[in-house]
């Protein structure tokens, strides 16, 4: 361009020169306003197609990780009432990573017990990004057992990338924690309810998920391991975690084509307050439904739910 | 009980400070394996009259069937849903080709042995695990194993003793091989509230899954000297921590430190003390 105007500059008289310097600015102007629109009209195309298209799975894993989605806390406050926060392992120390209380649902009062990631920087930190140590499944363990000694029923809210791996997470038990959780669980006289809301990964997941029925977020997803953990693991390269994820079977409609999710709870209404409300009615069903059940009874299904899957 | 497989060498080398297979065949396979602590070349008669411990006190990997061998009275084990094997359930690609080679390389059609035997005349339901089958991980089929023996055991009212070594869930079978944590938890957790005893043998390395089910819920749970035993792998957590880990982390000396093992248990007084607990639980 520069050079172009600098042999036409020789050849022209100043009028000249000033006419054809304003046509090729005119002409550079046309062309950026065209190579705007074009953009713009490529990126409204892009954004129909992918709204239209089906999310590959690690485009799932990527949103149910989002800072964006409901976490278990705005669940508990938002379908709950008076809830009150109880604390600590009775043994070691309290894990902020699982939130667990008492609170009303209608007028029947449940312990409620999630896995809390945090929202911003400063709550995830707080939260240690959702991962527990063995004191957060101990807490959950004593608030279940409580549980089933005053007859609340029990509902989990599962968000997490898996336990956390620490040294003293390892150091205090962290595998024997999620063991005795999964073993109380099976047998725990009071009817429990799990509910995948984001990530749900590996037994850190699990602890909370053994239950008579488990219902997972459309967006959510549940798997044995991350697809990154999975890629490095096969192929040394954590970057093929799309395909890992693609391997792995971990949407709401393979996990739930397994057996391994009773209901899969629709994500297509944009009002959060509406799903919470649709979300909170299906749990007063589901209570009136299940507290009907003799507690020897509801523990045998229990069982027989968990025994079906696999070969 | 088949003697041949107790000497048989095994054809796939998992361990880490294992050495090469090639080196292996370098160094004369059939006669030597060295030791990774001591570095002593044991040769492999000795092993075999060693119940495959170095003179270091180091505890070689060895097969289910070896250990077996070990531990029960000669004749006495009966193998059980040994018809049980792996499926595909998420087609998850090489998955089929790896079980067939597992397959051959271990010679076993699943990473569990299971039945019933008795040690010094205490009679047990017993799950073994084998570390030369997909380094012992836990599929739908070792699951449903595991199940099977702890409602055996339940429905005749034997104790159970459990041997593990297992990497953890197997990936490849997704979500189905996570959902076996709870199936087994939930067969050992009946079987306990019966009255029964579970006796737990962690071997190296017992880690991920089985380490947070099964292996961890044994009303005594013993260990091999030297085992690796943990949720996480030690890498993840270095990665996780940035920090370098502490001496011995994982290893059984520190978990009885730590309260999560009654006792470390050295091969050679494996059957003694098993033998003995099994007596003292079974009501007379
Ligand atoms: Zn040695």
């Amino acid at each position: 361009m520069v050079t172009d105007t600098e042999n036409l500059n020789k050849e022209m008289t100043p009028t000249e020169k000033k006419a054809e310097e304003r046509r090729a600015r005119e002409k550079r102007v046309k062309e950026l306003r065209e190579r705007k629109a074009r953009e713009k009209a490529a990126q409204e195309k892009q954004k129909q197609e992918s709204a239209g298209k089906e999310k590959t799975p690690y485009e799932l894993v990527r949103g149910a990780r989002s800072k964006n989605r409901l976490t278990s806390l705005d669940f508990i406050k938002g379908l709950f009432r008076g809830f009150i926060e109880l604390h600590g392992d009775r043994r070691f120390a309290d894990d902020p990573a699982v939130i667990a209380g008492v609170a009303y649902l209608g007028d029947t009062p449940f312990t409620v017990i999630g896995t809390e990631k945090g929202r911003d920087t400063k709550s995830r930190i707080k939260h240690n990004f959702g991962t527990p140590n063995p004191e957060g499944y101990r807490k959950s363990l004593r608030l279940m057992k409580q549980a089933e000694k005053f007859k609340r029923p029990v509902i989990c809210f599962v968000d997490t990338s898996g336990a956390f791996c620490g040294i003293g997470a390892e150091e205090r038990g962290q595998g024997q924690a999620i063991a005795e959780n999964i073993m109380e669980l099976m047998t725990l006289k009071t009817p429990v309810l799990s509910i995948l809301i984001g990530e749900g990964g590996s037994g850190g997941a699990l602890a909370l998920a053994v239950a008579d029925e488990v219902w997972m977020f459309e967006n959510a997803v549940y798997s044995v391991i991350s697809p990154e953990g999975c890629a490095n693991i096969l192929w040394r390269e954590p970057e093929k975690a799309d395909e890992a994820a693609q391997n792995l079977k971990l949407t709401s409609k393979n996990i739930s084509d397994l057996g391994v999710v009773d209901r899969v709870i629709p994500e297509k209404s944009r009002d959060p307050e509406k799903m919470l409300h649709d979300l909170s009615a299906q749990i007063i069903e589901w209570y009136k439904n299940t507290s009907e059940i003799p507690v020897d009874e509801l523990t045998q299904r229990r069982y027989e739910r968990f025994r079906k899957l696999g070969v | 009980m088949a003697f041949g497989a107790i000497f048989r060498k095994p054809k796939n080398e998992l361990e880490k400070g294992g050495r090469s297979p090639d080196k292996r065949i370098e160094s004369d396979i059939e006669m030597t394996e060295t030791c990774p602590v001591c570095g002593y070349a044991n040769p492999i008669g000795d092993l075999g009259r060693n119940m495959h411990v170095c003179s270091c006190g180091h505890n070689f990997r060895i097969s289910a069937r070896q250990r077996i061998g070990y531990l029960t009275d000669s004749n006495s084990f009966s193998e059980l849903f040994s018809e049980i094997e792996s499926k595909d359930p998420i087609k998850f690609p090489g998955y089929a080709e790896k079980l067939e080679q597992a397959k051959r390389s271990s010679r076993e059609p699943e990473a569990v042995v299971c039945g019933i035997a008795t040690i010094d005349g205490a009679k047990c339901a017993m799950y073994v695990m084998d570390p030369y089958f997909m380094m012992g991980s836990m599929g739908a089929a070792v699951g449903e194993k595991i199940t099977r023996v702890f409602e055996y055991a339940l429905a005749n009212a034997l104790p159970v003793v459990g041997c593990t070594v297992s990497g953890g869930a197997r990936m490849q079978e997704g979500i189905v091989s996570l959902m076996q944590m709870a199936k087994t938890s939930g067969a050992v957790k009946r079987h306990s509230d019966a009255g029964n005893f579970y006796l737990a043998l962690l071997t190296d390395p017992t880690t991920g899954g089985v380490t947070a089910s099964f292996a961890m819920q044994g009303d005594v749970i013993i260990s091999e000297p030297g085992a690796i035993i943990g949720f996480a792998g030690a890498r993840v957590v270095e990665q996780t921590v940035r920090k370098k880990l502490p001496p011995g982390f994982q290893k059984a000396e520190l978990l009885i430190e730590h309260g999560f093992l009654d006792s470390i248990v050295p091969r050679s007084k494996q059957r003694e003390i098993i033998s003995s607990l099994l007596k003292m639980h079974t009501a007379s």
